[in-house]
């Protein structure tokens, strides 16, 4: 067994374990972790591939900001994850014979999978020997550029919706109230006096602020 | 030599393994999401696996937009799920009945 293939199967198996271990796992925040393991271990799969960028950013965008974003929910919603996971052996069955006949058709797919002869003069953008990230731009910012747009969009659009759904104005806490504080005129709220020696001031000024 | 089939069998078993999540956890939408984004993970380990052994760089560029897709639901997901905490103090998805629809 080379070191190429070893490594393989340690990445493999890595992802596979963690994707089982995500679903099962009986603390939701222990399936986040399980999930990010997952992650990682295809990034080092995709790096196998010679998909340095895609690995990379999935390393970024996956385990630093989508992981974390299950992570912080898991942890701020109070929620009885007993409960929910009493019902899970009556769903196992139900699940397992699911994943076995799911499992079985992509098998018999495999099985009488092959390559058309002419798939290779069909290739859009043959991988040159230019470094992969650099081959991705180059395509990426001219011929998919519309494409690349519209994830902007759709990217742009999944913010302002979260911004929307999530958030509230709570009347029962103190907030900062800007507008305010710049319009505030000093002339209203604020009186000079001349303080006698040795007598000082006597009573609050009329106006002033306490 | 590893070759295209080996990762296309992880992506096989990594899309049933999610498949097999969504149907273990019906009451925990957590858990239903993070098996979406397993079945996304495995759909992207089979356009690069693709990509890299044919050669063809598209899928490379394709995974990308798979990725964007992804986050986007992951973030609007959560945010429905905070909403939905915050009205009924429970993320039990059988419970999510009220417009009878």
């Amino acid at each position: 067994m080379t070191a190429h293939a070893f490594i393989f199967y340690v990445f493999a198996v890595t992802t596979l374990a963690g994707g089982l271990m995500t679903v099962v796992s009986r603390n939701p925040v222990h399936s986040v972790l399980w999930l990010i393991l997952s992650f990682l271990s295809s990034a080092g799969l995709f790096v196998l591939l010679g998909a340095e960028f895609v690995a990379m950013l999935l390393v970024i965008v996956y385990v630093g900001a989508v992981a974390v974003l299950f992570l912080f929910v898991v942890m701020m919603l109070d929620v009885d994850f007993a409960e929910l996971k009493a019902e899970m052996a009556r769903y196992m069955p139900l699940a397992l014979l699911i994943g076995l006949v799911i499992l079985m058709q992509l098998a018999i797919a495999f099985g009488v999978w092959e390559v058309d002869a002419g798939a290779t003069g069909r290739i859009a953008a043959p991988i040159t020997a230019v470094d992969n990230t650099r081959a991705i731009g180059l395509l990426l910012y001219d011929r998919y550029f519309l494409l690349f747009q519209l994830a902007g969009m759709i990217l742009l659009t999944a913010m302002i919706g979260a911004i929307v759904l999530t958030l509230r104005h709570r009347q029962d806490v103190k907030r900062q109230d800007a507008l305010s504080q710049m319009f505030r005129d000093p002339a209203k709220t604020l009186s000079l006096v001349d303080a006698k020696s040795g007598q000082g001031i006597a009573a609050p000024i009329e106006g002033a602020r306490q | 030599m590893i070759g295209v089939e080996h990762y296309l069998t992880v992506s096989a078993a990594l899309f049933v393994v999610g498949i097999f999540g969504l149907f273990l956890n019906r009451k925990n939408i957590i858990i239903l999401l993070m098996s979406l984004e397993l079945i996304l993970l495995a759909v992207n380990i089979n356009f690069v696996a693709f990509s890299s052994f044919s050669g063809d760089l598209v899928g490379q560029i394709f995974t990308l937009f798979v990725l964007t897709v992804a986050a986007a639901e992951a973030a609007i997901g959560l945010a429905i799920l905070v909403c939905f905490f915050r009205n009924r103090g429970t993320i039990d998805v059988e419970d999510v009945n009220v417009m009878k629809g």
